[in-house]
């Protein structure tokens, strides 16, 4: 079905179409489940150790960097028992520093690439922006694709592009960076294209497929994560491939993270429970899991002077 | 391509979430509540349960002919003397009012529904009571312009009205909300298996400080709403309930100049084309058999898939059915409830049965069943055709029927081809197929890649011998009014 | 010695804020017996400016909510009101000369009045909107929209019971409203936007500007940005509202006139005040496999 332009159109435009009003209601009805207790429990500690720890700034300097690593290895500095979050996402240019301190303790080197965040870049400029990603030790590349293509129905060029960019993340000892393929749903805005989108790149080869940059609002959302986790789930029972799914931005409290988690669990299902499946591209989502992990552990609600600010 | 390697991935299990019952206040008997006061009953006092455990919740008073005789009269009185000559603008204030309590109090309404009913709390809270409050603030809107109903602005005079178990507090509103609105004054006799929320009902209405005798509920069986429908000066009748019941009814009222509504059974077709959006119309089958155990007049409890995807839709059916957590109504992330009593789960167990001698395949929703209490899986039958009993007698209960179709013009025909005519579902992303649908259906609502919706402006009702007249919107009106039409 | 008491300053209500005029000017309000009340804001034309651009924010959001909601809202606008009864009983025999007894009954109408609109937001649709039997294969739906962003003079005599009737059935309608109080009973507008403040209205879906109309009501009338002018408070001065109209006619507003003389108030309102503000909108959609 990649054959041609034509086909593949044919094909993502057969997918069964979204009721836009009844994803957003079964979206909202998942977010009424009340997840207490033990059950609370198991689901901070679980969003902990799928946070990808963000800083995609301008004014990002190496000492930020290291900061936010020390972080990711080691959340909370007053519990050792606190899970480590599953990677740091950084620029291309801050991946060695990240690498250095993030060493031996497990957490990923996640990087951004193809002239994030907008993707408005010659193709051997993003190939090359993901390469040197790659060489300098990323374990996972972050890409962005061609909205300005996707949108104007150039479905095959944007299936070409991830292909390539996935050809990119090989490493000269076989092994490969994994692909997440950032659609910025913001910008598609509708449930049909995050369908379309979703397929066109499990098919391409993605590892992982990601909402947003953060960039650009609205970003991640409960009913744009849930058609992105039916489409897993209806590619693995076609494929019997998994691929994961990453929602990026918005995401900033415990509440929410955990909102996430129940509609992994009823939507895609328990398989997608685990870091090597779904993650959250957040930032400041961690010192809130942190805050509510101590109040679980305590009965105390905590106050900001008991986390680290990175 | 990507990775097919298993995880390490645990199972998340939801911890018990518990809504307190402390808000509720169940006293250990009740009367009749008659003249804006609680009165004793002279038949035979009978207990409620709680459906979900066997407890015995209270003690409730039966209406006898003599009882039933009083509160018409208090009706009567109320309505020739204070509420029949109140301007419309002051009988909107006390609506408001009802319906701003019933908001206050919504948690309490909410816990003693689910307690009573048997259906989950999440339900109650969030639909059952405030859909509720709305249709007393809508028609709270209407009772100060009639003029602009279409139907005049002349009461009936006393309404006499008889409500189902499935959704008391909700049916209520139904019922009073209008009749109030219009310058009726009622007499409501709910359901024996469950009166309390409209016993918590007659507290709200001594709170919004309404007039004695304008709402009197009287409680009671079979008896007691004979007693009421055959009363001779009651003017206007509302059931909603069995067909059975309501043939009885129009056969009672006839020769007389009693106004009749009747809203009674259904078994409406869910018609799922190939083009449907899948996961949508899978959560609409869900919801249309599901939602409140099934116990819902206009449930889809025929699917009619397209042959071509209905392998398809079935896969993704039971896949989104093993989601379904049945249990304790007061947990907050049960999904099913209980049955609302034995006699219904025995009706429900005996259809089943049939549907499986008749040849129909059947599947449950793999669930633990709780040791006391009434419950039924969520059930499937394929293989089912026009001619099973299955797929024409109404179950009410959490059991789906499945059918195929091959084009739009054996769909419509297999869905109307049904003494009944309550509502129909239709799932496809063409429009002009939508509406063509919508003309040709026999029902009374039809809802487009939607299910089970309802709000106080939109007008429900049935075709054929699921009823007639309609509840909800302007048209709601109509039957409670002198202008409007029987 | 005397208790000295804080008295209120009277300030212009524009997005659901309290600013001062932008021209810093204000004007002597007197009560009924000529004696200095307050200095009221006297809003020039930026005020009215700014009070077009916030209800041109809000109408989207306002007209965007289900009509349950608006009317939710317009009824809690009466409950709050009703708790301030002492309040408006005071403003109006200040401000009109009432008694208490004749305030009482001023009051309970305009009370009422909201009420009745409360009621009107979810049911307009139905006795206004209807489909319609066209000669084809075709489904055809017409619904009343909000037409948007609607300035009103409001009534110079009944400074309360006449205001709310003005301006409750535009915003029942889903629409926004640019409000100019009567010029010289402008306080009772004053304290009710108080009551909006306070009622779960969004800011910027009503406006009051207090002060003359020869600064403000041009610039409303001329505005591009405004779909609809009620000139209601220009009653008996039919050269002015001539004028106004005539200014409406630039972006063709809908113009509701100014009678001859102010109503009695306490008549039935009728459902015209809204229809004024709303436009009609039809959808044709086939019928067919």
């Amino acid at each position: 079905m990649t054959a041609s332009e034509s086909s593949l159109r044919r094909f993502l435009h057969g997918l069964p179409g979204v009721d836009q009003v009844g994803a957003e209601q079964r979206a909202a009805s998942l977010g009424t489940r009340s997840i207490k207790t033990t059950a609370k429990a198991f689901a901070i500690d679980l969003a902990i150790s799928m946070v990808d720890l963000t800083t995609l700034e301008g004014q990002d300097t190496h000492g930020k960097v290291r900061a936010l690593s020390a972080k990711a290895i080691r959340p909370d500095p007053a519990d050792p028992t606190c899970p480590s979050a599953a990677a740091v996402c950084v620029y291309p240019d801050m991946v060695a520093t990240a690498k250095d301190a993030l060493g031996s303790s497990g957490v990923h080197v996640a990087s951004v690439a193809t002239a994030f965040p907008s993707g408005r870049a010659a193709m051997d400029v993003k190939l090359a922006d993901t390469r040197d990603a790659v060489a300098a030790g990323a374990d996972e590349i972050d890409m962005v694709i061609d909205r300005g293509a996707f949108l104007s129905g150039h479905y095959l060029e944007v299936f070409e592009e991830i292909v390539a960019v996935r050809e990119a993340c090989s490493r000269t000892d076989g092994q490969a960076a994994h692909l997440k393929v950032i659609f910025e749903t913001g910008e598609l805005q509708t449930y049909d294209n995050v369908r379309r989108v979703s397929w066109l790149a499990m098919m391409a080869g993605a590892h992982f497929i990601k909402t947003s940059t953060g960039k650009v609002q609205p970003a991640a959302t409960p009913p744009v994560t849930m058609v992105m986790l039916e489409a897993v789930r209806d590619y693995r029972e076609q494929t019997g491939q998994m691929v994961g799914v990453k929602p990026a931005g918005g995401i900033r409290t415990s509440k929410d993270a955990i909102k996430y988690l129940v509609m992994v669990n009823e939507v895609a299902g328990t398989d997608w429970l685990d870091p090597d499946w779904f993650r959250f591209g957040a930032s400041t989502l961690l010192n809130d899991l942190l805050m509510q992990r101590t109040k679980l552990a305590t009965g105390r609600y905590s106050g900001p002077d008991y986390f680290t600010l990175d | 391509m990507a990775s097919t390697r298993s995880t390490t991935a645990r199972a998340f299990e939801y911890a018990p979430a518990p809504e307190s019952r402390s808000i509720v206040d169940i006293a250990p008997s009740y009367g009749l509540f008659v003249g804006g006061e609680f009165v004793d009953g002279h038949g035979k006092s009978f207990k409620t349960i709680s459906p979900s455990s066997e407890e015995v919740l209270a003690e409730i008073a039966e209406a006898d002919e003599a009882d039933v005789d009083l509160a018409v009269k208090a009706a009567r009185r109320a309505h020739s003397r204070v509420w029949g000559r109140m301007p419309g603008k002051e009988r909107a204030k006390y609506l408001f009012r009802i319906a701003r309590i019933i908001q206050e109090r919504g948690r309490e309404l909410a816990v003693l529904e689910s307690i009573d009913n048997g259906k989950p709390i999440k339900e109650t809270r969030d639909v059952d009571v405030p859909i509720a409050a709305a249709h007393f603030f809508y028609y709270a809107g209407w009772a100060d312009k009639l003029e602009y109903s279409g139907y005049g602005t002349e009461s009936l005079g006393v309404a006499g009205q008889v409500i189902p178990w499935n959704f008391p507090l909700l049916m209520l509103s139904w019922k009073i909300a209008p009749a109030l609105a219009a310058g009726n004054t009622v007499v409501l006799k709910p359901a024996e298996t469950t009166p309390l929320t409209a016993l918590l009902f007659a507290e709200i209405c001594q709170q919004a400080d309404l007039p004695p005798g304008v709402v009197n509920i009287i409680t009671g069986a079979g008896d007691t709403g004979r007693a009421l429908v055959s009363h001779p000066d009651v003017d206007k009748v509302a059931f909603t309930g069995s067909t059975e019941v309501g043939r009885a009814i129009a056969k009672a009222v006839a020769g007389t100049d009693k106004r009749v509504t009747l809203e009674l059974g259904g078994k409406a077709a869910n018609i799922v084309f190939d083009d449907a959006p899948l996961d949508q119309a899978v959560e609409g089958i869900v919801n249309g058999i599901f939602f409140n155990q099934g116990h819902v007049c206009c449930a889809g409890s025929r699917l009619l898939v397209q042959e071509s995807v209905a392998d398809e839709v079935l896969a993704r059916l039971k896949r989104r059915m093993a989601t379904l957590r049945l249990g304790d109504p007061l947990d907050k992330n049960t999904d099913v409830g209980a049955i609302n009593s034995a006699e219904q789960l025995a009706k429900i167990r005996e259809l089943s049965e049939i549907g499986e001698q008749e040849g129909a395949e059947r599947w449950s929703a793999p669930c633990e069943l709780p040791d006391h209490g009434f419950w039924f899986p969520p059930t499937v039958f394929t293989g089912v055709t026009q001619a099973h009993r299955i797929a024409r007698e109404e179950i009410f209960g959490p059991v789906l029927s499945v059918l195929t179709f091959r084009t739009p013009a054996e769909a419509i025909e297999k869905a109307n081809n049904t003494p009944y005519g309550l509502s129909a579902g239709v799932w496809t992303d063409k429009g002009s197929r939508i509406l063509k649908m919508a003309n040709a259906l026999r029902a009374g609502v039809v809802w487009a890649n939607t299910f089970n919706k309802f709000d106080p402006t939109s007008p429900f009702g049935g075709y054929k011998e699921s009823g007639y007249g309609r509840e909800g919107g302007r048209h709601g009106l109509a039957a409670y009014l002198k202008g409007g039409h029987a | 010695m005397a208790r000295a008491e804080v008295r209120k300053t009277y300030k212009l209500f524009i997005g659901g804020e309290f600013p001062r005029s932008e021209s810093g000017h204000s004007y002597v309000v007197e009560d009924a017996q000529g004696r200095f009340v307050a200095n009221a804001a006297l809003a020039s034309r930026k005020d009215a400016r700014d009070a077009v651009s916030a209800a041109r924010k809000a109408f989207g959001g306002w007209a965007g909510r289900t009509a349950y909601n608006r009317g939710q809202v317009l009824y809690r606008v009466a409950e709050v009101m009703e708790d301030r009864r002492p309040q408006f009983v005071e403003a109006l025999r200040q401000g009109e000369g009432l008694t208490a007894a004749a305030a009482g009954r001023v009051l309970d109408e305009t009370i009422d009045r909201l009420v009745w609109y409360a009621g009107w937001t979810d049911k307009l649709t139905q006795v206004v909107g209807n489909a319609n039997p066209v000669a084809g294969p075709f489904f055809n739906l017409s619904t009343p929209e909000p037409t948007g962003v609607v300035a009103v003079i409001a009534p110079q005599e009944s400074s309360l019971l006449g205001l709310v009737s003005v301006l409750a059935p535009v915003i029942a309608a889903g629409n926004a409203v640019v409000v100019t109080a009567s010029v010289l009973r402008p306080l009772a507008a004053v304290t009710f936007s108080e009551v909006l403040a306070t009622s779960d209205v969004p800011g910027g879906v009503v406006n009051i500007l207090t002060g003359s109309l020869d600064r403000t009501a041009v610039t409303l009338a001329s505005h591009m940005d405004v779909n609809a002018i009620d000139l209601t408070g220009l009653a008996g001065d039919p050269a002015q509202a001539a004028a106004l109209e005539v200014e409406a006619a630039a972006n063709l507003k809908r113009v509701r006139r100014a009678p001859a003389v102010e109503p009695d108030w306490s008549a039935e309102p009728g459902i015209g005040r809204m229809t004024d503000v709303l436009e009609t909108k039809t959808v044709w959609h086939p019928i067919g496999v």
